[in-house]
């Protein structure tokens, strides 16, 4: 006996006994052994008590080795924010200070209040929560919905932002094998030795599969285990190769897109601070060869949940990997061959095998001559029908299976095997459809809807031999299809021994058949028993889909992997249908369950997306700016000086722009250059203006719609030559603006000569706008003559500033005179400080977006987005002007046309002016005729824009009111929570109504 | 309910029953999801149309009824919509009692959140234009946010911050099984048929255009009227009868997460950021993604929509990292033009649809069948869904949720 | 994530880089501003939307940036052909023919 576990069996096992670790559980501290999962070194040190289940509260063990656990889920912590509910002891290896937690219990493991739940289970049935709890009705929300979310649950969630990272890798392999057992590994060695690139994965931490139990498989004349120690290095270091450990393929989607996720640290004492916690793989293959084997299922019988009762080949790995003997006292209950051979491992190990039950009349095969002729007394055609012991099974009885007396024998452990599920998740998910053997009572891979193949036992082959010579074959195969030039890869690997995989039973045992009152579960987590079940049909749920909601089999965390099969069988039977006519529900990513970190991995924090900056950016943000977030940009918002709130300092902007000047950061306008001799043709299609006729050098605001009519994006278009022409979007809508132009261009009228090129982030632009605008910039404009006369409103010209080449537009979003000046994006940081630090000492601020607004709204310019939204048309918004009377075409000429968009009853856009003079409308507010009308309210439009204006000492607005256009000079009313606020409908231009300053 | 558990269970009946179909119904309706069953429900309910039946593909709830987010608000901006959900809002509220099953309508507040400027000028004039239409909808602070939300990451270095949200109260989580399968017992009780496995193959019109019956996997079923509830399937059912419809279908994604101790207590919508999330009764995290850019009828999607998605529930709630996907699945929703529903009359006598419900349908689902009832009743809608003709695509009168909100149901 | 030829690349590229751009074939009538309402509706709002092989538009935005054309079966998410724009539909029994290799049948369809 090793410090390692009471239950740890010298000489057994491949870990080494002098590679402790020290690990707590529930506050007490453990020794395991490197190498043992969390669930090898709590049975080692004989403890099989380690969790309760989800409604009734139940002791519950370890059940399993491997991912399909239902039970045995703990919660894990590294420190205060790193701690992960809901993992699974069969999976988790151990490593120095571990600290696991049981869960789902209080106050404590062994002494469980909600255990009440148990006794009460007959009110607790399958769909109970449907049946009651409904009187009186608040009862619902605030006691039974608080009581059975508090009762439910697992784990805790974590409750501090995760410190670890992940990673994210995307893959191209010709070849993706899914699972290093004896099938993946000759799989993908016959495909690496072909000249295929190859991924090999496996979930646990070391290659093997099955091996790491079937101690009397040999492969190539050696040990199966170290058989495939030696192929995965093999593997390893061909230059085609990937080899992934603690790697799951969870996720199948299309086109051979395969999503892996690979454990990096979590079995590590002290990882390094740069390690991702986890890695995700996305990888697209070629071929993907399914070896995902197969998985145990368990016997279904009164009590078959308590603790130290467990598959047996799980116990066979306990034994033969981990030196750990499950018990001392072992009982055997099984329908297939394969439980016998852990009874003979565990019998030589030194346990006693008081029986093992087998439900099959007449057995006939080698293991159950061994087992006899070990002196193991062997029951055939008897059945478990119960198990004693509470926190730790302590016997079980053992009927004929066709009725007689009992006999009650004591066990510490029981084994038990109901046969082998063929793991078709991922050929499932990959949206192939299984079918149903009925020889060998199992569903298989039936019609492939992907280029992928399943070797091994997941594709029902049975046995060793056949095992390796289906996946050899599958490899080179695979190879050859996915790579013209593969050779034949010589691989040739003999095989002895290794477990059939066939036969076995479905549903319930006896004892827990039909009319039986006892708990023999089929979902261990989820607490589903046979009679849950039964119930369920009995209530009319008749497809296995309403079977699986009404009782929640199979929705446990182990998605069903031990009790689809039971639960779908004993739904058959209760229907008196055949089972592939019952159904079996649908696999779904993932596999297991996938940590979000590893699936989100790079994309967290300032990665979430990305953050576009303008070239101006840092010279802002010394100038002190805040920033508002407009789709991916940051864009300036205002600049705040010291002691000033925002609403402070856009007055202040607003107003010096109107006195002095001011500068702005335009660069997140989307620019886009139409080249071709067709240029105008397509610009007069596109917009609802015409262009045909604008001059060289002048600029035009022009108006996008779609085909419907309604307002798409606006900007103002510049032509630079005949044909050439420079058109400006909103911000948020470059690229959609752009997306739009080329999809007309391409499909719609691809005869015309012309050609886009986004240039959105070619250019950056300033605007300076103000009176003095003209005398900040002249000093560093050369080639352009800037006298209004020479370069009025609406006109550009190219030229030089600060020495650079420059696009120079004379034009106004402010209502004042005005210059936008494009460079090239790599000099706008440095024109943009040489003009600041010019303009500064004759007055010139820089603004930010928000005092943009105001200023746009003191004009009554819109903003497409806020003063239209997407139901608003160029008549709506009083743009009819920029309407081509004369045009045949454009883009949105019909949808103008249809009734109710001439019809009266338009919600137009007009302008606000508050009563009272003071009150500044609340954006979004809704306007109504007759404020005193019951709600609900006949509303008649609603706030779009509205802001103090401190040029004009009052607050401004504009609104959409229906017929608007007709309500000059009507009063209507704006009703707030706490009070009216009258408004009087006016124009929309609220400063410098001539617009004289423009010219100025 | 004790009764039944002393006595082991075995008095509970069958839910609904599985009868055979006759030659004939007054009223057919295509598709047993929530929002058929409850048409059929009210048809005998309100109208005392009990000679119907209702036809399934598959098993009744196995589409969007079951693979939803289960999310109930009715804060929606125009007046026809706000009226049409908070109808339904209305009935969930007494629901359980009225079908005597528990539908667990669990009103515990959707809060939606407001990113950046735009957003908080889009939420408030919903909440103006709610509050004068009698829907309660309130404007959250990022702090009043997070005491509601406390996982909420109001942080200001957060890529996106919260600017703040809009709270409707009434709003929640129903369980979506228990919806179906509540309004198939009580339609059933009423004496509907729910006939499941029954695919309609045709429509069949007689000699003036008028609607007789269909013909489906089980045989010819005669109609004198039909109501297609088929959600993404509907411009395949619709194409039985000719008639072409303004929708396209897209295949939507949600997942769940494994279940943990309550640790959420609403349910999010962000917008911006793309994602929603819950906590159900079971403990598991119920998110919703978004749907992939093409149209399919696979009710699988990318792995990218998922991701996607994940990111944003990271970002607004960086403790979940650590949490774990459990289960992911797709359904296929049919999206209309304006993201508003289709329920109406049709071109052809006697055939009647109710569709378009795009990715917000489920919280609709009582509103959606009584009203949808009235108007196979009546052959005339009721005031509430008057709007929601196919013929709003002709005249450009639409309902344009989407355009005027930019917000996803 | 679907897998996308680009016929104007002439590889297949993932569906990142490409943007779904709606049901193909659906020309703007020549004569759009004197079409009636009901036309106009067709045109831009009402979609075939089938179950099965469906003409649908992408463009590889992230890549060459053009718009072309795809027939895919809208059950399988399958693609049958890609074609550039302005050529005309594919013969879709052919096309289907010659892309659908006979389902490959597994162990359990015996």
């Amino acid at each position: 006996m090793t410090t390692a576990g009471t239950n740890r069996i010298a000489g057994k096992g491949r870990l080494t006994p002098a590679n402790t670790v020290r690990f707590t559980f529930d506050g007490k501290s453990y020794t395991g052994l490197e190498g043992d999962t969390l669930a090898a070194a709590l049975i080692a040190n004989d403890v099989h008590l380690v969790g309760r289940s989800f409604k009734y509260h139940r002791p519950r063990g370890i059940l399993s080795a491997g991912p399909e656990e239902p039970s045995a889920l703990v919660g894990v912590r590294r420190d205060a924010a790193r701690q992960t509910p809901n993992i699974r002891a069969t999976v988790q290896e151990i490593h120095d200070g571990l600290d696991a937690v049981s869960q789902n219990r209080w106050p404590s493991l062994a002494f469980d209040i909600g255990a009440v739940n148990d006794i009460g289970s007959p009110l607790f049935s399958a769909g109970f929560y449907y049946k009651t709890f409904m009187w009186p009705k608040v009862a619902w929300k605030h006691v039974y919905e608080p009581v059975i979310r508090n009762a439910a649950g697992l784990g805790t969630a974590p409750e501090e932002p995760d410190p670890d990272h992940y990673a994210g890798r995307y893959a191209h392999c010709d070849v993706l094998v899914i699972g290093g057992g004896a099938a993946g590994l000759s799989a993908a060695l016959a495909a690496a030795e072909s000249g295929a690139q190859v991924i090999l994965c496996d979930e646990k931490p070391s290659f093997g599969g099955a091996l790491w139990f079937e101690e009397e498989a040999r492969l190539d004349g050696m040990d199966g285990y170290e058989w495939a120690q030696q192929t995965t290095d093999r593997l390893a270091v061909m230059d085609n190769v990937r080899v992934l450990s603690r790697t799951t393929a969870f996720g199948y989607y299309a086109q051979n897109f395969v999503g892996l996720v690979e454990r990096v640290t979590d079995h590590l004492a002290a990882p390094e601070a740069d390690m991702p916690r986890e890695r995700l793989w996305q990888v697209r293959a070629k071929r993907v060869i399914i070896a995902a084997g197969a998985i145990e299922r368990h016997m279904v019988f009164a009590n078959n949940d308590r603790p130290g009762i467990m598959l047996a080949a799980a116990a066979r790995t306990y034994l033969n990997h981990h030196g750990v003997a499950v018990g001392r006292k072992v009982g055997v209950y099984t329908a297939n061959d394969s439980a016998y051979a852990a009874a003979i491992d565990l019998k030589k190990a030194g346990s006693d095998i008081p029986a093992i039950v087998d439900i099959r009349d007449n057995p006939d095969s080698v293991v159950v001559e061994e087992a006899k002729a070990l002196g193991i007394r062997v029951l055939t055609g008897h059945a478990v029908t119960g198990a004693g012991g509470k926190l730790r099974v302590a016997s079980m009885s053992v009927e004929p299976k066709n009725g007689g007396s009992a006999e009650v024998i004591p066990v510490d452990a029981l084994l038990m095997s109901a046969g082998w599920t063929p793991s078709v998740h991922m050929f499932s998910q990959s949206r192939g459809k299984v079918a149903w053997d009925e020889e060998s009572q199992r569903f298989l891979p039936g019609t492939y809807a992907q280029d992928c193949v399943s070797v091994g036992a997941c594709n029902g082959t049975d046995g060793l031999a056949e095992t390796v010579a289906e996946a050899l074959d599958a490899g080179e195969r695979a190879a050859k299809e996915a790579r013209a030039k593969a050779k034949k890869s010589g691989v040739k690997i003999k095989t002895e021994g290794g477990g059939k995989w066939a036969g076995g039973m479905i549903g319930a045992g006896p004892g827990a058949g039909a009319g039986k009152v006892v708990k023999a579960f089929v979902d261990y987590q989820n607490d589903v028993t046979a009679k849950d079940i039964r119930l369920a049909v009995q209530e009319g749920m008749h497809s296995i889909e309403h079977v699986k909601r009404f009782t929640t089999n199979g929705m446990a965390t182990d998605q069903g992997k031990l009790s689809n099969l039971h639960g779908l069988a004993i739904a058959a039977e209760a229907l008196d249908r055949p089972i592939p006519k019952v159904g079996l529900t649908t696999f779904r990513p993932p596999y297991t369950p996938t940590t979000f970190g590893a699936i989100v991995n790079h994309a967290r924090g300032k990665l979430f997306d990305p953050m576009r900056c303008t070239p101006m950016h840092a010279s802002e943000e010394a100038a002190g700016a805040v920033f508002e977030d407009v789709g991916q940009w940051k864009r300036a918002w205002y600049y705040p000086r010291p002691g000033e709130d925002m609403h402070a300092a856009v007055n202040r902007e607003c107003r010096t722009v109107r006195e002095v000047a001011g500068m702005f950061d335009a660069t997140t306008l989307g620019k886009i250059e139409v080249i071709g001799p067709d240029a105008a043709k397509f610009l007069d299609l596109l917009y609802t203006n015409p262009f045909m006729k604008l001059g060289v050098g002048k600029l035009r605001y022009g108006i996008m719609c779609r085909e419907d009519g309604f307002i798409y994006d606006d900007g103002v278009v510049g032509r630079i030559a005949e044909d050439r022409f420079h058109v400006t979007t909103t911000t948020g809508g470059a690229p959609r603006v752009m997306n739009h132009m080329e999809d007309y261009l391409q499909t719609e009228f691809p005869d015309l000569k012309v050609w886009l090129t986004s240039t959105s982030e070619q250019w950056a632009v300033i605007a300076v706008q103000g009176p003095k605008s003209r005398e900040i910039i002249a000093p560093f404009v050369e080639g352009i003559d800037l006298s209004s006369e020479a370069f009025p409103h609406m006109s550009m010209a190219e030229g030089k500033v600060c020495g650079v080449p420059a696009r120079v537009f004379r034009m106004s979003f402010t209502g004042e005179a005005g210059f936008e000046i494009n460079v090239p994006a790599d000099y706008g940081r440095m024109v943009w400080d040489t003009l600041h630090e010019h303009g500064k000492p004759m007055g010139m601020c820089l603004y930010g977006t928000e005092t943009m607004h105001v200023l746009r709204a003191e004009k009554g310019y819109i903003i497409v987005g806020q003063d239209t939204d997407g139901t608003v048309t160029p008549h709506d918004a009083g743009l009819s002007w920029a309407v081509g009377k004369k045009k045949t075409d454009f883009v949105g000429i019909r949808g103008l046309m249809r009734p109710d968009i001439v019809a009266k009853g338009r919600r137009q856009l007009v302008g606000l002016k508050v009563k009272d003079g003071r009150t500044v409308l609340e954006e979004g507010a809704q306007i109504v005729a007759d404020p005193k009308q019951a709600v609900p309210m006949t509303m008649i439009g609603w706030v779009s824009s509205s802001y103090w204006s401190e040029n004009c000492g009052r607050p401004i607005a504009m609104a959409l009111v229906e017929d608007g256009f007709e309500r000059m000079g009507d009063t209507l009313y704006v009703p707030m929570p706490d009070r009216v606020i009258e408004v009087e409908v006016t124009n929309t231009v609220f400063f410098d109504e001539e617009g004289g300053r423009l010219h100025g | 309910m004790a009764r039944e558990a002393m006595r082991g269970h075995k008095g509970w009946g069958q839910q609904w029953g599985s009868p055979e179909p006759r030659g004939e119904y007054d009223v057919i309706i295509i598709g047993a999801g929530g929002h058929g069953l409850a048409t059929a429900y009210y048809l005998a309910k309100e109208h005392g149309v009990t000679n119907v039946a209702v036809l399934e593909k598959g098993w009744l709830g196995g589409g969007n009824t079951g693979r939803n987010t289960t999310i109930i608000r009715s804060n929606y901006l125009y007046d026809e919509s706000a009226g049409l959900y908070d109808h339904a809002v209305k009935l969930w509220e007494n629901l359980s009692q009225d079908l005597n099953y528990n539908v667990m309508y669990s009103p515990r507040g959707v809060m939606m959140l407001a990113h950046n400027v735009h957003d908080v000028q889009v939420f408030k004039r919903h909440i103006h234009a709610n509050r004068l239409n009698g829907v309660d909808n309130e404007w959250l602070t990022p702090e009043q946010a997070k005491e509601y939300c406390p996982p909420l990451n109001i942080s200001q270095t957060a890529r996106y911050p919260v600017m703040g949200a809009a709270l409707q109260r009434r709003g929640g989580t129903a369980r979506h099984d228990a919806v179906a399968w509540g309004y198939a017992r009580a339609a059933s009780d009423r004496g509907v048929h729910i006939i499941q496995n029954c695919e309609v193959t045709g429509i069949r019109r007689g000699g003036n255009g008028q609607v007789t019956g269909v013909e489906t996997s089980r045989g010819f079923i005669g109609a004198k009227k039909i109501g297609v509830v088929a959600a993404g399937n509907t411009s395949v059912v619709m194409q039985m009868a000719d008639v072409r419809m303004p929708l396209e279908s897209f295949p939507l994604q949600a997942l769940v997460s494994e279940p943990v101790k309550p640790c959420f207590p609403c349910v999010v919508m962000s917008n911006t950021v793309h994602a929603y999330i819950s906590q159900s009764d079971k403990g598991e995290l119920v998110i919703g993604a978004g749907t992939d850019q093409y149209t399919s009828y696979s009710q699988t999607g990318g792995l990218h929509i998922i991701q996607h998605t994940l990111d944003a529930i990271c970002e607004m709630f960086p403790m979940f990292t650590r949490m774990r996907m459990l289960r992911s699945w797709g359904g296929i929703v049919d999206v209309t033009p304006d993201r508003s529903p289709i329920i109406a009359r049709t071109p052809v006598s006697g055939l009647y649809v109710n569709c378009g419900w795009g990715t917000g349908g489920f919280k609709a689902t009582p509103g959606s069948g009584h009203v949808f009832a009235h108007t196979i009743a009546n052959d005339n809608p009721h005031k509430i869904n008057a709007g929601y003709t196919i013929e709003r695509f002709n005249s450009g009168r639409l309902i344009d949720e989407a355009a005027a909100a930019a917000v996803a149901h | 994530m679907l897998l996308i030829h680009c016929p104007y690349c002439e590889e297949e590229r993932p569906e990142l880089e490409f943007r779904h751009a709606g049901e193909a074939h659906i020309a703007r009538p020549a004569d759009i501003a004197s079409i009636s309402d009901e036309d106009f509706a067709q045109y831009f709002f009402y979609r075939d939307n089938p179950k099965g092989l469906t003409f649908e538009r992408w463009r590889h935005i992230h890549g060459c940036a053009r718009f072309f054309n795809a027939v895919r079966d809208t059950v399988s998410d399958k693609f049958v052909t890609t074609y550039k724009t302005g050529e005309p539909k594919p013969d879709l029994a052919e096309a289907a023919n010659e892309n659908k290799p006979q389902a490959k049948k597994g162990r359990g369809s015996k």
